[in-house]
Parts: C-alpha cells; structure tokens; sequence
C-alpha cells in the first residue's frame, strides 16, 4: 500500500519536472514540438500514471489548440481513468480557445473559467490576452482572473499586490479568497501549524492587503444593491404608473372607480400568452423572437375593445354613482379571475424573447436587466404619448374639456359620450399594456391584477385627479417607497409604512398632489 | 325629501309586530326544533344548521354595523373585515390560551409558537387570558382602532370614493400582517382548534345552542340600537350628511363628527360579531379579513337593502345560505354568481331585496311612511369636477 503511494508521488513529481522541461524546448524551439505531442498523446493513453500525468502536464504547457478534435475523439473512445486524464486538458484548451473568440461574452466565461482551473499556464495564457483586449468587461474578467490566481501564489509580496488589485477592481467573486487570507482566526478550517503562533511580517502584510481589499469591496457592493434597489423601484413602479394612468383619467373623466381594471391588466397578460403560443403553434421558430412586438398591439386591443365592451354594457348606467360602480365593477373582476381561472388554469408563464434577456452592464456588480430596461421605456413613451394625445390634439381638448365641464362641453357640441366610451376603452388598453409588459418579470396568474389595483389605487388618491403629473409622481414615489423599504421593513411592513405615510400625507393635502385648481366646492 | 320622511314614525307598529315575531321564531322555535323532535323528524333542526344560522346571525349584526355607515350614512367602507377580525381575534386569542396543555405539542403555549419556536408568551396575548378581559377587548380593539383611523381620515375630509380606497387599503394591510408568522397571531392557519370557552366545551352541542342564542340575543339588540340611533336626531343628521354633506355643513353641523361617530359605532358591532363568530365556527384566518371578505360584506346589505335595517340582517343571512349551497355543490360557479350578485344588485335592483319587495306591493308600502327616509337619494351628483 505505502508503496503505491511513494510510486503516485514520485510520479507527480516526475510530471512536474517534466512540465518545467517542456516548457523549455517550446519556447525555444517549436521544431521540436509536434514529436514530443505524439508523445504525449501516447503516454496519455498509456496505463502508467505517472507517465499520464506527465503527459498531461505537457499537453497543457504546449496549450495546442489544434489537438482539441484529436483529444475529444480520444477521450470519447477511452475508458474511464483516460477520460479522467484528458477532461482538465480539454476544459484549459477549450477556455484558452475561447479566449481568442469573437464574442465578449465567450471571452469574459472563458477568463472565468481560467481562474477557477488555477493552473499556473491560465496564468500565462491571460497575460498574453490582457493587452489586446478591448472590450471593457472582458478585460475586467481577466484582470480578476489573473488576480485571483495570483493571490493562490507562493511570493507574498505577489499576493498583497494581487490582494490591493481586486480591492481596487471591487471583485466580489474574490470576498472569500481574501477573507481566508485576511485573517486565519476566522478560517478555522486551517490547520493550526507549529509556526502559526506568530505571523511573519510577510504574511501580516498579506492579511493587512487583504483586509483592506475586502472593505473596499463591501462598501462598494453596497452602494451598487443600493442603485439596484432604486432600478427596481423605478421599473415597479413604471408598472404602477401604466396602470394608474388609466385610472387616473377614467377617474377625472367619469368619475368612474373602475375595480376591474387590474383584470384588464390580467387579459393583457394573457393576450400577450396567446400571441406566443400562436406563434409557437403556426409560425416557424426563427421568428418566434419577434412575438412580443405583435404581442403589444394585442394586449392593447384586447383589453381596450374589452374596455369598450365593458362601459356599453355597463358603465354607462353608472356615470356619477361611484360607490355604485366600484362594486360593479368589483363583481366584473370576480367574474373575469373566475373565467380566466376556468379557460387557463392557475399558472401560465411567458418566455421573454432573446433580445430581451440578459442586461446592461453598468458598472462593477451593476447590471441592469433589459426586461426592466425595456418597462422604464415602454411607460416613458405611453406618458409621452398621452400627453401629446391630451395636449396637442383636438381629441384631447374635447377629453380636457369634458374632464373640467361636462355640461359645458356638451353645451359646445362635444359629443360627450363617445369621448367618455373612448376614454374608458383607451384606459383599459393602457393597463391591456402593463399586463403584456408585466409578462416580462413575473408569471401569468388570473389573480396578477389583484396584487397591483389597491397600489395604483394609491396612487390615483395621492396624485389628485386630473392631472397627469400628480399620478407620475405618485407612482414613482409609491413604487420607489415600496421597494426602497423592502430590504429593511420587509415587503408587508413596507406596504403598511406606505398607507399610514398615504393618510398622513392626505391629512396634509385631501385631495391629492396636484389638483385643478378653481373655487368649486367639492362634490 | 318628502316631510312626511323626516318626521316618519308610522308602520312603526307593524314593524314591531315582525321584529317579535322573527325573534320567537329564532330565538325559541329554532332551538326548541333541535332538541325537542328526533332526529329522523321533518321538523327536526339539525345541530349543524342551528350552528351554521348562527354565523350567519353573527354575520348579521355586522351588516347592521355597515347599514348604519353605508346605507344612511352613504360612507362606504371596505374594510370593516379588519374590525370584524379584530374581535374574532380577540375571542380566538383567548380560546388559544385556554386550550392549555390539551394541545397537540402540551405545551401551555399556543401550538403554533411551539411550530416557530415561541419560547415565550408574547406581551400582547397576556391580557387575553382573561375570558371578560377577551371580551371587553374584542369590543374595544375595534373601536378604539376604528376612531383613531376614521379621526385622521373624516378630519381631512377624505370621502367619497377616497375613503373606499383608503379603507380597501386597510384591509390589505391587515391581512398582510395577519398573515406574518412573526406578528404571532397564527400565520397563514389563524388560530384553531380551540376547546373551551368560558369553560364549556365547544364540542358539545349545548355550548353551541347557547352560543346561538347569544347570538340572537345580541343581534336584536343591535338591532334596537341601529334603530334608536337612526331614529334620533342624530340618525336624521346622518341622512342628510349622506344626501348632501355641504348642506349639512353650512346648516352649521359638523358632518366629521357625526361620520366617525357612526364609523366607530359600526366598527364596534363588526367586532362584537366577530366575538360571536370565532366560537361557533372554531377557526379565524387571514382570509376571512382580507380585501374579498371586506367587500363582500358591502353586497349582503347591498342585497338585502340598503337603508333598511331589515334588509341588512336578510341580506347576511340570505346571500350566505346561499354560499354556502353553492359552495357546497359547485365551488367553481360560486365567484361567477358572486360577480352577477355585484352587478346585478347595482343596476337592477338598488335597493335590495327589501327595495324589490316593496316595488311588488306598491300599495302597501306607500302607506309605510317611514320608507322616504330610506330611500337614497334617487337623483345622481353630477359627475363633471
């Protein structure tokens, strides 16, 4: 048994030395090279260890790429200890291959991947590829990469360098590395050494880098949670905005609460589930990409026409009973859970499209999800729409005009109905809109409306009615607040922060942010 | 408004003669047919359906409450689940801590904080080992919840639909935190699996009867109370407020007081119905004190009849029967019939089953004077700002 032993240990050994000699002649004389690769390959497949390591050994030094089709058909015909042998071969060529590949992404993974192997060639390889580099974020990986292997190495001064560099890259990959540097009281996973008793002035020096790198880091990981808690406080509350918009201007229009419009927002979604699975059924799959962009205007009618159906046969009888029309409209969002629960079942989701996944990177530990990206877009240009649509058009004159004085108005022949039909459907097709927009971040459910209507309810009453800014800001402070105080208060004490801070703010200001400002008694 | 209205004080006596009657009819035929036929008798009233009209009674007193506030005070809360489930807690509470050492776990503490890992009884339970402590407090926590939020929310004149909104938002938030494990009220599960109360057990069926005729007991008096409170002054204030506020207001009245007077009043019944409640159907959750509930209290006085106080007592009794049928033999239609209930009640019928029925005797009713007065107001607010 202590035989073998000493036989696998000198085996290693020989591998070693025989690494050191290889790397010589490569340097010096490529002639020499394809000879001692054959070699190689053939003690690899040979069933002596140590001769199998050696060749290993070799066969990385050299880092021939070209041998990867020869490797690959080897270890698919070897048996195990050979496929064993050749895996971390492959893996190092593979990453060293795709370090010269077109795409960053390829690249960046491919520096990751060299730094976890910790093979002294990675090393290497990674130096070379650093100063061609362009891309900014691959360059940031292999600069981390050949720092986190750096800090494996034997030379303190080398690892205090390498510990200051991923302070000042503010790595997070790095955190556990340094910390187990940093201070050996707190890995006692270490094996108290004789010598341990006192630390020598290299390694204090060491501990000290890498202490100071992992401050470094953690104050920088938490301003960056802190922008993203903001990015996603913005995208929340983006959702909230479309949906009370629509609220907003039924609301100042009509006077109309209209309960079910979270369950527009729910038969947007589902349009918008419907539309890929039209795709997916009848079109071929290269264009499967593009059914979000068919999937919008879908949402949008079916929801609006919905709408338009909805206040026919319904909302019309109810124009100045509020109260009355809440609890309608209530029963209408019953029904349509119900119906959706029947027709869909209880959980449908939506595979966003390609383009769509992914993010930004923004800075280190920052990155910005493009789904999120593309919800901040999508209600910046609805409130732009509408604000072209309400102020610079004749319809959104009638609309405004109807909103201060509907009999006025009807005096002056706006015909008000239609423009409040209109309304109602344009509304709905707004938060037809959300739903599509909330397939993106969430699942497909019959109760998604449910969760957003007494927020957006919120915000209409914080805003004040009739006007549009009031709502923008509202929802941004709403849907900002709610998300700000999640990691501290937790989601559910955030939401009951919200409504007293919601009745405080009404006991300062009852009807809302903005309002139309005039002698009118309230009605 | 007629004259007639304001001062009506005729069918009083009909009105009388009915109230007797129904409560006989429930507070000593009903027990008297669960005890005294066998159970093989037609006439026989089983003791599940003794219990079951015994929610539904304590449903009732609730109904009364949001009458009150809604139907003559025109405020529509949607959270009156909150102080509903502030009582039911209260009770609940209580009924947790007199299980004692029977629990699964036989610990003196609740089995739930044996689940997360309570060590200690929490501050808050203490006081509700009292049984009369449990009860005052079931009364009291709602009241006392209700003036502090309907001072901030009458005091900036929150109204109309506002106050709709901002109550829905209430009952969110409540079920959220009742929801939490960490709040130590029981989770997702509420509170269960009680025992005893007052030391009787809720097993037997005689702790049942008499819970039930606790509950009738407490239901006419309800209904006196809503009854003297909207014939006094104070209840003709209440219509006007809910007819026209600004004309109450210049007439030199302060509508906010008389609103949370009303709100705080009603709050109270919602507790004491929960008290009622919690005992005779051995659970309380979250979900029965969320946003839905809330609502769905509304459309029992909805249809019942809104303005009357009969009609919200037919409302709770009716609309839940007819729950639970439904629920029973088609749980999937049940939220449809539901959603058309809501509809159905706003645009065809508005004035409830008591509005309905009156319409069918038109000769009759038109003699019942005092009917002007609950009738709301017919001509819609204009609806332009």
């Amino acid at each position: 048994m202590k035989k073998m032993w000493w036989i696998v240990a000198l085996a290693v050994l020989c591998g070693g030395v025989a690494g050191v000699r290889a790397e010589e002649p490569a340097l010096t004389a490529p002639s020499a090279a394809p000879a001692m690769i054959e070699e190689a390959l053939k003690g690899l497949a040979g069933e002596d260890a140590a001769v199998q390591e050696a060749a290993v050994q070799t066969l990385i030094t050299r880092g021939d790429a070209d041998l990867l089709p020869r490797l690959e058909a080897m270890r698919a015909e070897g048996d195990r200890s050979l496929r064993m042998a050749i895996k971390p071969v492959l893996d190092l060529l593979k990453s060293k291959t795709k370090l010269t590949s077109r795409k960053a992404e390829d690249r960046r993974s491919a520096a990751a991947d060299l730094a976890a192997t910790g093979n002294p060639m990675a090393l290497v390889w990674l130096e070379a590829a650093l100063p061609t580099e362009q891309d900014r974020w691959v360059r940031y990986q292999i600069e981390e990469s050949i720092n986190l292997t750096k800090l494996a190495a034997d030379d303190p001064a080398v690892k205090a360098a390498a510990a200051s560099r991923l302070g000042e890259l503010h790595s997070q990959n790095a955190v556990p590395a340094l910390k187990e540097l940093a201070g050996p009281s707190t890995s006692p996973g270490q094996a108290p050494a004789a010598d341990s008793g006192e630390r020598s002035p290299e390694q204090a020096l060491v501990a000290k880098a890498a202490a100071e790198a992992i401050e470094r880091i953690e104050t920088w990981s938490s301003w960056t949670s802190a922008i993203e808690t903001f990015f996603r406080g913005i995208s929340l509350s983006s959702v909230l905005l479309l949906m009370a918009l629509g609220l907003a201007i039924i609301f100042g229009l009509m006077g109309v609460i209209n309960m079910a419009h979270g369950e527009f927002m729910m038969l947007g979604a589902y349009a918008t589930f419907l539309t890929q699975e039209g795709f997916k059924a009848w079109l071929p799959p290269g264009l499967f990409d593009y059914y979000f962009l068919l999937a919008m205007p879908c949402s949008f009618l079916a929801a609006g026409l919905f709408g338009l159906l909805l206040e026919a046969s319904l909302i019309r009888f109810l124009y100045g009973r509020p109260l009355e029309t809440l609890l309608a409209t209530w029963g209408v969002s019953l029904i349509l859970i119900q119906g959706a629960r029947v027709v869909f079942g209880d959980l449908t989701s939506v595979v966003a499209p390609s383009w769509l996944s992914g993010g930004m990177q923004l800075m280190v530990g920052v990155q910005l999800p493009y789904n999120r990206l593309f919800i901040i877009a999508l209600a910046a240009v609805c409130v732009l729409g509408i604000y072209f649509l309400l102020f610079r058009t004749g319809v959104g004159l009638r609309v405004r005009a109807v909103m201060q004085n509907r009999n006025m108005s009807a005096c002056l022949a706006i015909p008000t109905r239609k423009v409040d039909a209109y309304t109602f459907a344009f509304g709905s097709g707004l938060a037809g809109l959300a739903g599509c927009a909330l397939t993106l971040i969430g699942n497909v459910e019959p109760g998604l409306g449910q969760n957003y209507i007494v927020d957006s309810f919120m915000v209409v009453v914080t805003g004040g009615v009739g006007k549009l800014a009031g709502t923008i800001v509202a929802s941004l402070g709403i849907g900002g607040l709610n998300k700000l105080l999640e990691p501290s208060f937790g989601a559910v004490y955030g939401k009951v922060f919200i409504l007293v801070l919601v009745i405080l703010f009404l006991q300062w200001r009852p009807s809302g942010l903005f309002t139309i400002k005039g002698r009118h008694v309230e009605s | 408004m007629k004259e007639e209205s304001i001062n009506g004080d005729s069918g009083m006596r009909g009105e009388g003669f009915s109230f007797w009657l129904v409560g006989f009819v429930l507070l000593i035929v009903l027990p008297l047919l669960n005890v005294l036929p066998g159970t093989d008798s037609p006439l026989h009233v089983s003791d599940f359906t003794l219990n079951l009209f015994g929610k539904f009674l304590a449903f009732a007193i609730l109904a009364l409450g949001l009458d009150l506030i809604w139907g003559y005070t025109g405020i529509l809360s949607l959270g009156h689940g909150v102080f509903f489930g502030l009582g039911a807690y209260a009770i609940g509470m209580h009924m947790m801590l007199s299980i004692g050492t029977e629990s699964v776990y036989g610990s003196a503490l609740p089995d739930f904080m044996v689940w997360n890992q309570v060590k200690e009884l929490p501050l808050f339970w203490k006081p509700f080992s009292s049984a009369w402590l449990s009860v005052a407090a079931a009364i009291l926590v709602p009241t006392i919840f209700a003036a502090i939020f309907g001072f901030l929310a009458f005091r900036s004149r929150i109204k109309g639909v506002y106050f709709s909104i901002i109550t829905q938002a209430l009952a969110l938030s409540a079920w959220l935190v009742f929801n939490r494990n960490e709040t130590n009220l029981g989770g997702t599960n509420g509170l269960t699996d009680f025992k005893t109360f007052f030391g009787f057990r809720l097993s037997e069926p005689g702790t049942q009867r008499t819970l039930y005729v606790v509950t009738v007991f407490f239901l006419g008096g309800a209904y006196l109370l809503c009854r003297w409170i909207i014939k006094s002054r104070t209840g003709k204030v209440l219509v006007a407020i809910r007819d026209s506020e600004q004309r109450v207001l210049f007439s030199g009245y302060s509508p906010a007081n008389y609103k949370l007077f009303v709100f705080v009043v009603s709050a109270a019944l919602a507790g004491l119905a929960g008290a009622l409640y919690v005992p005779q159907v051995g659970i309380i959750t979250p979900a029965q004190i969320g946003v839905l509930p809330s609502i769905e209290m509304v459309i029992w006085v909805a249809v019942g009849g809104r303005g009357t106080l009969v009609g919200a007592v037919l409302g709770a009794v009716g609309v839940n029967l007819g729950r639970s049928i439904l629920t029973n033999h088609f749980p999937e239609l049940w939220p449809f019939f539901l959603g058309g209930l809501f509809i159905a009640v706003v645009l065809f019928f508005p004035d409830g089953c008591v509005g309905l029925l009156r319409k069918l005797g038109g000769g009759w009713s038109s003699r019942k004077a005092g009917e002007g007065l609950d009738k709301p107001l017919a001509t819609s607010e204009p609806g332009s700002r």
